[in-house]
């Protein structure tokens, strides 16, 4: 399986022809996408946890989040990169997306903080699922909200996003998304195993005290 | 009326309860005895459903306003008069007749002449018996009590006595204490942590 | 109605307790004067009035966050919040019991703070103070729960802000584009419907919050 998400990596980018801005929007958007997915699956875990009482759901939406505030920053960095190559400049209010994912981004740092804050146990479990749950509504919430803003800030017509992709261009995108969500999906369950095994450890050592 | 096997309860790393039994039946007088910190006041907590055990099965055959708490912390408003806190309660817990009620209570434990007076000019042991009276306000059947006889005087300990006497039988009492001697008559079970 | 009584009963409570402590309201006010006046020093000459909604947003918003910081300490003094736990009532009710007056606080606070921005400041008009009123409800729905799960850890004062902040920036827009903008209607849309999810998303999480 590492192969084939080396070789999707690899292939995705030589199959760009144009310039650094095309190239970075390959990648930033499948980034941006699965940041969403992420969050979404905290959530969904987040649910399992506070519906059914099922506590091995809060290891699976911290990690999830986790992946999802990783994918985050990766969307702000390679969307820098793509406005200063298309633009001109490193940071652009204007753009939707970017400011969304900052104030997402803000947001779910501060999950990791209330986390850091409370002790092990189902009260953080649960408050941490509830926080992850507010998270996934601010989503459209806040995006209303930046749509909105814009006309304070700058007064600007409202435009679709992302350019027009002809058959060659939207075939590459679709490898890049793919490679982007299986990286996505290793990396979750790599975290994810590496935390059990964790904890599962602390289980057996705590058996014999 | 409640039943627990191997209960267990960590907080974080600390393991505080670990491996305890009991089963205290409707009318028994179970006391809970040991050392500062062998997880006393945690055993109570759980048992209120205030803490959930880490490990174990519990089974409590008394729902929120068939118990009474009372608590390490006497879970009154400083700020409020006695009469005020009481009221606040016997609405939450749906007193019936609850002037008459508080009355009493007030009376009976001794507070009645600083019924308007704020929580926080009591003495401790002023203190201590409102907290008792709000976790009698209700008449509960199951009774949780974490060292009540703490920061009363003589007076009050002996009122406390009383009202223990008066309860055993016919209400069903877990109380954790320093001094078991002092209910060895009314006891009909014991649980020493460790 | 058994319900409707117990929130009643607790929004007295708070409301009591803050008349004689008389600890939160009074910093409140004192908080948002200082700060307006510390904002007619920050502007520079020539500034927009429009630079001035923005940063009365920013007062409001950190005065409400000093009266949520201090909304749940009467049930930490004694350990009262278990006592509210373990009655027989709704849990849920705490929540808006506690809701209702924190926010009852900061329009007390807010009746001294418009008027004094308006003489500062720039002029008000009705969306204006709907969109603060909207704000308001929303700041302390999302607040007080947030002040809840901040206060079962350490470092609190800290984490509050760093909860809330993020979840407020929907609200500063809406306050902000109901002062300023000639679609005002719009922004107090958004506020409306900010409120409506956000409370009732505060209201079903509270009892998951409040016990262990």
């Amino acid at each position: 399986m590492g192969l084939a998400l080396v070789l999707a990596l690899i292939v995705a980018p030589e199959d760009l022809d144009q310039g650094v801005s095309q190239r970075i929007f390959y990648i930033h958007v499948p980034i941006a996408l699965t940041a969403y997915f992420c969050f979404g699956l905290g959530a969904w875990k987040a649910l399992r946890l506070l519906w059914r009482g099922d506590s091995r759901s809060d290891l699976e939406s911290y990690v999830a989040i986790h992946q999802g505030t990783i994918f985050g920053a990766l969307t702000l960095i390679t969307g820098s990169i793509w406005a200063k190559a298309s633009w001109g400049h490193w940071w652009l209010w204007s753009e939707d997306q970017l400011v969304l994912f900052l104030v997402l981004f803000l947001f779910y740092c501060a999950y990791f903080m209330l986390r850091f804050s409370l002790e092990e146990g189902p009260r953080r479990a649960r408050s941490s699922a509830v926080f992850a749950l507010f998270g996934v509504v601010l989503i459209p919430v806040s995006f209303l909200a930046i749509r909105l803003a814009e006309g304070l800030i700058h007064p600007t017509v409202f435009t679709r996003e992302g350019p027009q992709m002809s058959g060659s261009m939207f075939a590459t995108f679709c490898i890049a998304w793919a490679a982007v969500t299986l990286l996505a999906y290793v990396l979750y369950r790599v975290e994810l195993v590496g935390k059990r095994l964790d904890s599962d450890l602390r289980e057996l050592r705590e058996a014999f005290e | 009326m409640i039943r627990a096997r191997n209960l267990e309860k960590r907080y974080g790393r600390r393991r505080v309860l670990a491996g305890v039994d009991l089963a205290v039946p409707a009318g028994g007088f179970a006391v809970v005895t040991g050392p500062n910190g062998s997880g006393k006041t945690t055993l109570l907590r759980v048992l209120a459903g205030l803490a959930a055990p880490t490990r174990g099965e519990l089974e409590v055959n008394a729902d929120r306003g068939e118990l009474g708490y009372l608590a390490h912390e006497p879970l009154v408003y400083r700020e409020l008069t006695a009469v005020e806190n009481l009221d606040l309660f016997g609405r939450l817990y749906r007193v019936p007749e609850r002037r008459e009620r508080i009355g009493m209570l007030l009376e009976r434990f001794g507070l009645w002449g600083a019924r308007n007076e704020r929580v926080s000019t009591y003495s401790r042991g002023m203190t201590q018996r409102l907290a008792l009276s709000r976790a009698l306000l209700h008449d509960p059947a199951l009774i949780l009590l974490d060292e009540p006889y703490s920061a009363l005087d003589e007076a009050g300990a002996d009122l406390l006595d009383r009202e223990l006497d008066a309860l055993a039988g016919s209400r069903t009492l877990v109380v954790a204490t320093h001094d078991p001697q002092r209910l060895a008559a009314l006891t009909t079970a014991t649980i020493a942590l460790a | 109605m058994t319900y409707v009584a117990d929130v009643v009963a607790l929004t007295r409570k708070d409301l009591r307790v803050e008349l004689r402590a008389r600890d939160t309201l009074p910093a409140m006010l004192l908080f948002v004067l200082s700060t307006l006046v510390v904002f007619h020093f920050a502007l520079p000459e020539g500034t927009g009035d429009d630079a001035a909604y923005g940063l009365l947003w920013v007062a409001i918003v950190f005065t409400a966050l000093l009266g949520l910081a201090r909304a749940w300490v009467p049930e930490h003094e004694h350990g009262v919040l278990d006592g509210l736990v373990l009655a027989p009532s709704d849990r849920s009710a705490i929540w808006l019991g506690k809701t209702l007056a924190t926010l009852a606080f900061l329009v007390a606070a807010q009746v001294v703070a418009l008027p004094a921005f308006v003489l500062f400041f720039a002029p008000l008009d009705l969306t204006a103070l709907a969109g603060v009123l909207l704000a308001d409800i929303g700041i302390c729905s999302v607040g007080s729960l947030m002040a809840a799960m901040a206060a079962a850890g350490r470092s609190r004062e800290v984490l509050l802000p760093l909860l809330v902040l993020p979840l407020a920036i929907p609200l500063i827009v809406g306050g902000v584009g109901a002062a300023i903008s000639p679609e005002g209607a719009r922004y107090l849309l958004l506020l409306a419907l900010y409120d409506a999810v956000f409370s009732v998303l505060s209201w079903a999480s509270f009892e998951y919050v409040v016990t262990e």
